[in-house]
């Protein structure tokens, strides 16, 4: 095994963030494709308690939980880094991170995928999400000023997978005219290369998920 | 130096996790009482996305959250540190650190029911404190190792917290025999000069959860028969 190697699933956007902070700092490392629906005996080795993508492997050793993970990372590869120096902001941006993993997406997810009974509660409360989110990019280019930053990273599920699962199911969530900034961002994020090269293609991701429940997809830990 | 306060909330475990660590590294700060359910304008107005405590503010500047507020202070006051050195054994703690915000209302599920739903709910708290004890803890005095660490803090409530909870839900979850180095943890780090003298009184939080649990329970919908 290399040196640095990724236990992770192509459609999972976890898995690609932890790909895009390693390919951000130029560190080489080896992906093990899982079948998130039947995780290997080595995954499960490694992660006995989630048992869930992503791990990273390091000299040997296991990291597990996306965001542990990604601070792992900022860490032991210092140069360009995707956590801000100052504790004050980098604080700012851990509060970001989880408000992205632990409202934000689950409530987008139940908008576009609940019964309709909690369709609509759903709905209100990604509205609420999104406009936060809007309003923390006032003044900014990234949510981490004018580089991509930690918060941006956490963010990818937006800039990609939120589109695909309001074509899927025919849901418009992030409207240009009502989140001018955060469609803008969309925009900017998916212009950059390495984010580019490492997210999946949108046509096979959207083939993926009308035929996979996206919610075998792990949650943010 | 830059002004320290705090607002919280007396019953809160999580106002409770800022406090010990704050003690713990020795920063002097100012504590605000919030009369929850009631929110301050200042509350407000330092949290505006989740309008909840704890909020520390430091400098003018708030920080939410009560896990991203430990790391915070563990960064800006290094003295004492609460989190391991070394780069995997520190991924190691924050792992432990968000598995228990992870599994917080899985172990109070238990408190929020009755009957047949609870034992199913008392079955799988029991399952993730197998967890703590076995791969957790371990062989260590603390989650920590030798000393008590942000791990401790994040897991502290099950130390006093936990057992008001048992009482006023009727149940008896954690015994001396079924999780033995967890039960003898609780002992440790209630001995702890800081934790000691910082614990809300047992008895209005008694009366707190007893309030709390009957209005739970009021809501539960109780088929024809019982």
């Amino acid at each position: 095994m290399a040196e640095v190697a990724v236990y992770g699933a192509w459609a999972s956007p976890l898995s690609k963030r932890v790909e895009i902070v390693l390919k951000l700092k130029g560190v080489k490392y080896e992906v093990i494709e899982e079948d998130m629906s039947n995780p290997s005996v080595w995954l499960q080795n490694y992660s006995p308690i989630l048992k869930t993508v992503p791990v990273l492997i390091h000299e040997g050793d296991p990291v597990v939980a996306p965001n542990v993970i990604l601070e792992y990372i900022d860490e032991t590869w210092t140069g360009n880094p995707i956590f801000p120096q100052n504790p004050k902001d980098r604080a700012k941006a851990r509060f970001w991170i989880k408000f992205i993993d632990e409202k934000c997406v689950p409530a987008v997810m139940l908008a576009c995928w609940g019964r309709e009974m909690v369709q609509q509660m759903a709905t209100q409360e990604a509205y609420n999400c999104l406009k936060a989110l809007e309003d923390e990019l006032r003044g900014k280019k990234f949510f981490g000023g004018n580089n991509v930053g930690a918060v941006d990273i956490a963010a990818i599920f937006i800039a990609l997978w939120l589109g695909v699962i309001e074509e899927i199911n025919g849901v418009k969530l992030l409207m240009h005219d009502q989140f001018p900034l955060l469609s803008r961002w969309v925009n900017d994020i998916l212009s950059c290369s390495i984010i580019q090269e490492t997210l999946p293609p949108r046509d096979q991701l959207i083939t993926y998920l009308r035929t996979h429940n996206p919610n075998s997809f792990p949650s943010g830990t | 130096m830059e002004e320290v306060k705090l607002y919280g909330f007396g019953p809160s475990p999580f106002s409770y996790r800022v406090i010990w660590a704050l003690k713990l590294k020795g920063v002097k700060y100012e504590y605000i009482e919030e009369n929850l359910p009631m929110k301050s304008p200042k509350l407000l107005q330092h949290n505006p996305v989740h309008k909840k405590v704890p909020v520390l503010v430091h400098g003018g500047k708030p920080i939410s959250e009560s896990l991203v507020i430990l790391e915070y202070i563990e960064e800006t006051w290094p003295e004492n540190p609460l989190l391991p050195k070394d780069a995997h054994e520190k991924a190691m703690a924050r792992f432990w650190i968000r598995f228990a915000e992870d599994k917080y209302p899985t172990l109070n599920t238990f408190f929020r029911t009755v009957g047949q739903d609870q034992q199913l709910a008392i079955k799988e708290a029991l399952k993730v404190l197998q967890i703590l004890e076995d791969q957790a803890l371990g062989n260590n005095k603390f989650f920590n190792g030798n000393t008590v660490g942000l791990v401790d803090i994040s897991f502290g409530w099950l130390a006093y917290w936990f057992d008001c909870i048992e009482e006023t839900a009727g149940a008896k979850i954690i015994k001396s025999n079924n999780l033995p180095r967890l039960h003898e943890w609780i002992k440790n780090f209630k001995q702890i000069p800081v934790i000691q003298e910082n614990l809300p009184s047992r008895d209005k939080l008694l009366a707190y959860l007893k309030t709390k649990r009957e209005k739970i329970l009021s809501c539960i919908f109780i088929p024809n028969g019982h």
